[in-house]
């Protein structure tokens, strides 16, 4: 086929709602587009698993400590299906590790921030993890298929961890004054990293658009975070807990809440490399990855020799 | 990883007894026992599924989308194929 007819029928599959396929024809900057954004989730969930896996083994009571534990455990798993999914792109997984551990790959800028007590840990489940639901859940109907497909198993995982982290909070928050206290202190740090979670405004992302017309993204940055804030308001109210922005409030005639500027300084200063915690995180990234390396290496010698008595 | 990288892996799992084993991903591992317990692991960690295979990704052979034309066209005009092709009086009952 044609160059010309190939993208024409890329177009229509994507005008269809038909799922583009690794073997199908693509136009390369769809496939590049879409490996960074594969590449950069899969970074975020396997960087995600560090700022909690910090507190496993300081959970509370052991109905915590198993609900941590399969969460991060999750967490691995979410990154594998993201990393298995950015591979039918055309990289390898190798080259993607790399890229994270020489700081070359971003990951979500909210794992830049520390867990400095168990109601972070309460705080993470329920914000973090609710904002990365509404950015999955939207992504479910992303247009290349191993991508959408990764996304349903996701979501299907994701909402205990919310759950899970909800409940840290309503104990804290129904606790003792100073528990509450705790969990007041904890939602003050995580709000506004948590709606940077959602990227900059659409004014200023100019790659969104292209790609909101190849259906890779299907609601835009800013629309997603009204969603999560709408949300987020009953569940604060219920906790007893206020939320750190004096601009916040209903509009009637919007049908949304309004609320204050976010500093996007802060955003890309952690984004660039300047956060409280990057350096530890790929520290830690890279220190996991070389304590492995005899790990690799062995289970592929013995791989080998076994092959080799076989044949 | 220094040397060599693991081979990829398909991984198929029947979610229960009667119904056919699915694709659900892939993984990397050293050699098939390997890949067989990690995708018990990563795939099954809430009762998915009663019975996994994995096959190594390269022993698998693929159709090409440029051959769609000529594999699935052939069957649209065979429409004799289908049962709606023929009339049967409704007096008789469902057939
Ligand atoms: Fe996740
Ligand atoms: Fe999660």
């Amino acid at each position: 086929m044609e160059q010309a007819d190939l993208q024409r029928l890329f177009d229509s599959k994507i005008e269809q709602e038909i799922r583009i396929e690794p073997k199908d024809w693509m136009p390369e900057a769809y496939r590049k587009n879409n490996l960074r954004q594969i590449s950069q989730h899969a970074h975020s969930e396997i960087v995600g698993m560090l700022p909690e896996a910090n507190w496993i083994s300081r959970a509370p009571s052991l109905r915590r400590k198993v609900a941590l534990l399969a969460k991060v455990q999750d967490e691995a798993g979410h990154g594998l299906y993201l990393y298995s999914a950015a591979e039918t792109l055309g990289t390898s997984r190798d080259e993607m590790l790399e890229d994270l551990n020489s700081g070359k790959a971003k990951y979500s800028s909210i794992f830049n921030y520390p867990t400095l007590n168990w109601a972070d840990i309460g705080a993470v489940g329920w914000l973090v993890d609710g904002a990365a639901i509404t950015n999955q859940v939207a992504l479910c109907r992303t247009s290349y298929g191993p991508y959408a497909r990764a996304m349903v198993r996701v979501c299907k995982e994701e909402s205990f961890h919310q759950r899970q982290g909800y409940e840290i909070m309503m104990s804290m928050a129904f606790g003792t004054p100073e528990q509450k206290q705790m969990a007041q202190d904890a939602l003050n740090r995580w709000w506004w990293p948590a709606l940077m979670m959602f990227g900059p405004n659409d004014s200023e992302s100019p790659h969104s658009q292209q790609s909101l017309n190849w259906k890779i993204k299907r609601v835009s940055n800013d629309d997603l975070r009204q969603e999560f804030i709408d949300k987020s308001i009953p569940q604060v109210e219920y906790l007893g807990l206020t939320l750190p922005d004096p601009d916040l409030k209903w509009n009637e005639e919007r049908g949304h809440y309004d609320f204050g500027p976010i500093d996007w300084e802060e955003f890309y200063r952690v984004i660039s490399g300047n956060g409280p915690c990057n350096k530890d995180r790929l520290e830690a990234r890279n220190k996991a990855h070389n304590d492995g390396a005899w790990v690799r290496e062995a289970a592929m010698a013995f791989a080998e020799k076994r092959q080799t008595n076989v044949a | 990883m220094n040397s060599k990288n693991w081979p990829l892996f398909e991984v198929f799992i029947r979610s229960k007894n009667g119904l056919s084993h699915k694709h659900v991903g892939s993984l990397h591992a050293a050699d098939p026992a390997m890949a067989l317990e990690n995708a018990r692991d990563v795939y099954c960690r809430r009762n998915e599924g009663v019975s996994i295979w994995v096959v190594p990704s390269d022993h698998i052979t693929a159709s090409d989308p440029g051959d769609a034309e000529e594999l699935y066209e052939p069957a649209r005009d065979k429409i004799y194929r289908h049962p709606t092709f023929y009339t049967i009086p409704d007096e008789i009952g469902h057939m």
